[in-house]
């Protein structure tokens, strides 16, 4: 496999939220506007090229039986570390993404991508493979959040543009699930042609 | 807008329990516990525990199996996670390393319910035990574990709180195992099959129980 395509294949091919159907509770928790789900989708990145890069370069040292506690206390770190990065730069999302943000320790793809992919390869491809994963995570949480704006606010990244007049359920949690489905039929449909 | 009744509620108790009124007492207990099973349901309207909602649901029989091993195993990380904030994280000040330490304990508790059980109640084990597992990576429960934290509950209500969002779980996954066994003899279009008409399902099932916001009654 090519580097190119370890970056791509999760942005198409494995898409985490599309495809593999994993991280689904902040996939539906925090995309109510664009920017929320673009904010969670770049903490995700930042946590999962971080940790790929820390487990691959340890996964010699880790005995077989206790590699999924050893994971999770390493994701754990860098996810308290951008907690408090987020906190002290970002209060404003910070707050909107509550309990979100430490949930990103039991979020599977972080877990899934150590266990399928830097348990098993180099630095650098595992850095690749946090970052195409990432990306896939961020685009897909950022469109949905971007339709949920549109469809519920009539705004987008914050720009209003039909105030007051589009249905607000698609800003509550049964548009989210609605959404989150109908992209889910279209995106099988165009990634099968 | 959920999040707020809940907060209201929280205020409520807190009232509540320094003017010392039981019957206040009484009915803010019961306002969380309604609120927490059908205002606030965990799956519909906090997006918490997504995974095995979609994920074991496909039968009534294994979604109750899995709803009361959460139950069981949500009340007893909250009792611990909640002792180790207050008599651990908070004396020496190191609040920050809340979210390791909780995945840790929970991922320690989880394994040791299932060895204790294995032990004591092997007919137990035999129900619940193929559940235990999945339920450590079951976002409900560390996220439950900080919001009771959050909330700023005192122990008592904070495992009633946790035992009622449970509750909660238990009662959708189980409401939408019912609907997904009749939607396998259903004919759907073929791009909607498997996750995408489990999702638009579960969107209706969302909607229904929208209808219980501001039923709590708040005194």
């Amino acid at each position: 496999m090519s580097k190119l395509q370890i970056i791509t294949k999760g942005i198409l091919k494995e898409n985490p939220t599309f495809v593999l159907v994993l991280g689904m509770c902040p996939t539906l928790g925090v995309t109510s506007s664009a920017i929320n789900g673009m904010g969670m989708g770049v903490a995700t990145m930042a946590v999962l090229i971080m940790s790929n890069m820390v487990i691959s370069l340890i996964k010699n040292l880790i005995p077989d039986k206790v590699r999924i506690p050893a994971f999770i206390v390493v994701i754990a770190s860098f996810v308290t570390i951008i907690e408090m990065l987020m906190q002290a730069y970002v209060p404003s999302l910070y707050a909107a993404l509550g309990v979100f943000i430490p949930l990103i320790v039991v979020n599977c793809v972080i877990l899934g991508r150590a266990e399928a992919f830097a348990s098993k390869n180099g630095v650098f491809d595992s850095a690749l493979d946090g970052i195409g994963i990432g990306l896939g995570f961020t685009l897909s949480l950022t469109v949905i959040g971007a339709v949920r704006e549109v469809l519920g606010a009539g705004s987008i990244f914050g720009y209003t543009f039909a105030e007051g007049v589009m249905p607000l359920l698609f800003i509550l949690a049964p548009g989210g699930f609605f959404v989150l489905g109908y992209l889910m039929v279209l995106f099988n449909k165009i990634a099968k042609r | 807008m959920n999040l707020l009744i809940a907060d209201n509620i929280s205020s409520e108790v807190l009232q509540g329990f320094a003017t010392g009124e039981v019957s206040v007492q009484v009915i803010t207990l019961f306002a969380i516990i309604v609120g927490a099973i059908f205002v606030n349901n965990v799956v519909l309207s906090q997006f918490l525990g997504i995974c095995p909602f979609l994920g074991v649901s496909s039968k009534v029989d294994t979604s109750i199996g899995m709803g009361m091993a959460v139950t069981f195993v949500m009340a007893l990380a909250t009792l611990v996670t909640w002792c180790i904030q207050h008599y651990i994280l908070v004396p020496f000040g190191i609040e920050y390393m809340q979210t390791i330490t909780f995945i840790l304990v929970i991922a320690a508790l989880v394994q040791m319910v299932e060895i204790v059980l294995k032990k004591v109640s092997p007919a137990l084990y035999q129900a619940l035990g193929i559940f235990l597992p999945l339920i450590t990576t079951n976002c409900a429960v560390l996220g439950i574990a900080i919001i009771t934290i959050q909330k700023d509950f005192d122990l008592l209500t904070g495992v009633i709180y946790a035992v009622s969002i449970a509750l909660g779980f238990a009662l959708a996954m189980i409401l939408f195992a019912g609907i997904r066994e009749r939607l396998e003899v259903e004919d759907t279009p073929a791009g909607m099959r498997g996750v995408p008409i489990a999702l638009i399902t579960a969107g209706l099932l969302a909607m229904a129980f929208m209808g219980f916001a501001n039923v709590v009654p708040l005194p």
